[in-house]
């Protein structure tokens, strides 16, 4: 196999560990700036991608739904308080044309709640378009196909 | 005190459940006997999920599971998914296609045929005139458990009883109009999601029956100040209660938000503008203006057509206090490309994920943890009577259907739950 240009390389893992931080830090506003403008995001079962329907969890395809998100998250849903922790494993790059690279890895979210027990909440793999310009790495879209079909009570924080 | 006399005095009724009902393991074996083994219908999936002959679906009803196939003459049968040799699980996939129609268990090779008759069985003469099984052994004796079979529009319902009506009486006419209403065009599906919630069965069947919460629990449209509570709003129910509908009709002008506000007891006024409204965008798409329509049949499902998602909700119950709630998502079969990113926008609101629904979840769970220990207390469903009504208008102010609700499962529950009383020591 090639191996990936170092830099490029080093600018994706860089992009998914501050993306899970930022996540797991509560730093919710900032998520939607890992995106470009005109972006995708979907939380989507396998079990769906496998048999080629298209319904996801979450389904943003644009920065402002990103936000609305958020401010829902912040002030109109319930649900049960918790941590997430993300364990985002390097990434793969499949391809690369002009500023635009597409790129894999695998994720593991690990859930806290207020009985203090740590579970397993959502495996998955990203599948990543990316927008690398002036030395940084932009989600043009982000496909999270999570194995973990079965969804611990609801899922509320972005994966 | 007299033991009888106090456990008469405290028996169920519609308006006041005792809590042991959430946490009981033999008032769950019971439900499984009485309700879903007993005298009712209860969802499978959808024929659109098993288009072709061979298509399968494993699926439940209660905790007992069940497959769901389409056979070469495309009658689609329903069986228990337990072998009648060892009670080995015998299709072992979530959905696929048995092109030769043969469901073989994988133990000891059992086979049986679309329709669940056993039809090969390894060395059944043994070898070599050694062992086998005795002459008198007859197949015929040895199949899948099979369900009776019935749909309507599409939507699939199976039963273990011999004496229930057929499936159309079951609905009834208004629950037949709604049905109707949704699939009055053909279908396809677009997805699956499925929900764990560590709850009881019945918690979520009274949370979508019951319109009280709605803009209380999910504070969605307040928090972007879009008020919907002044639209014209309906509950239908049957009249023993089981069934019922909500429909919400689109609002047809300017909405007062302020009264709604001040009863609140949360933040409600939302000074916030959604950023992309197309994630609220609705093209009415049946000949009517209703937006909103959450049909729960009794005891299993939820059909639901909100804005442009439409999907099933179906209700695996797999202990005291565990419930899947499986959602089926589907379009129309003619749906172009961009209706269905339509819809999938539109399915941010519901689900799992649901910004409008979400809340479902955690009530289910606050309501299990919260009644843990508290058998002998009461809940109390009195909001808007105390009676069962087969229309409310408008809704959001009452628990008539959660009453109704209560009404068809004392019915169908009564003995077990009088002999599960009976018990409470003096």
């Amino acid at each position: 196999m090639t191996i990936a240009d170092p830099v490029l390389q080093g600018l994706i893992d860089s992009l998914n560990a501050a993306y899970g931080l930022c996540l797991d830090d509560g730093r919710l506003e900032d998520w939607p700036e890992f995106f470009v403008e005109d972006c995708l995001y979907q939380v989507i079962a396998r079990e769906n991608v496998d048999n080629g329907l298209p319904a996801a969890v979450m389904y943003c395809d644009s920065k402002g739904m990103l936000v609305d998100r958020v401010v829902a998250l912040r002030h109109a849903n319930v649900f049960p308080e918790h941590f997430s922790r993300h364990l985002i494993s390097r990434a793969v790059v499949t391809g690369s044309e002009g500023n635009t690279v597409t790129a894999e890895a695998s994720y593991a979210v690990l859930q806290t709640r207020n009985d203090g027990e740590t579970r397993i909440y959502n495996a998955g793999k990203y599948i990543d378009r990316l927008l690398v310009k002036d030395g940084a790495a932009r989600l043009v879209s982000r496909t999270c196909v999570y194995d973990t079909h079965r969804i611990a009570t609801l899922l509320a924080t972005p994966i | 005190m007299n033991t009888q006399v106090r456990v008469e005095a405290q028996r169920s009724i519609p308006t006041a459940i005792d809590y042991k009902v959430y946490h009981d393991p033999e008032i769950f074996a019971a439900e499984q006997s009485n309700v879903f083994k007993g005298r009712t219908w209860c969802y499978l999936g959808l024929e659109a999920e098993i288009p072709n002959a061979g298509d399968f679906r494993t699926s439940h009803v209660g905790e007992t599971p069940v497959v769901l196939v389409r056979g070469q003459d495309s009658k689609i049968f329903a069986w228990v998914n337990r072998c009648a040799h060892k009670g080995a699980t015998v299709c072992r996939s979530l959905r696929g296609n048995q092109a030769d129609g043969a469901f073989v268990c994988v133990y000891h090779q059992w086979a049986y045929d679309s329709e669940g008759t056993l039809v090969g069985v390894p060395f059944r003469r043994g070898m070599k005139g050694v062992g086998g099984y005795d002459k008198d052994f007859d197949p015929a004796n040895h199949s899948l458990e099979k369900l009776r079979v019935e749909s309507y529009k599409g939507m699939v319902f199976g039963t273990f009883s011999s004496e229930i009506e057929p499936l159309e009486d079951f609905l009834g006419p208004v629950m037949r109009k709604y049905i109707d209403r949704v699939f009055h065009r053909p279908i396809k599906v677009l997805g699956y999601s499925r929900q764990y919630m560590a709850g009881n069965w019945k918690l979520y069947s009274e949370n979508s029956r019951d319109s009280y919460h709605g803009a209380l629990l999910h504070l969605f449209y307040p928090t972007f100040g879009i008020y919907r509570q002044s639209q014209d709003s309906a509950g239908e129910l049957t009249e023993q209660g089981f069934h019922n509908v909500f429909t919400v009709s689109k609002p047809k002008g300017d909405i007062d938000y302020t009264s709604f506000g001040d009863e609140a007891n949360r933040e409600m006024q939302g000074a916030t503008k959604l950023q992309d409204e197309r994630l609220l965008q609705f093209r009415p798409e049946i000949d009517d203006d209703v937006g909103l329509h959450i049909q729960s049949l009794f005891p299993n499902v939820v059909l639901q057509q909100i804005q442009n998602t439409l999907a099933t909700r179906q209700i695996v119950t797999l202990g005291p206090d565990k419930t899947e709630l499986v959602w089926t998502y589907f379009g129309y079969a003619d749906d172009d490309e961009e209706t269905t990113r339509h819809r999938l926008r539109n399915l941010n609101l519901v689900g799992p994920s649901g910004l409008i629904s979400m809340e479902d979840g955690e009530a289910v769970e606050l309501c299990q943890q919260g009644t843990i220990g508290a058998e002998g207390k009461f809940n109390f469903i009195e909001m808007g009577g105390d009676d069962v009504r087969e229309y409310y208008a408008p809704m959001g102010m009452d628990e008539n259907a959660v009453r109704g609700f209560w009404k068809g499962y004392l019915e169908l529950m009564s003995d077990a739950l009088s002999a599960s009383t009976a018990e409470v020591p003096a």
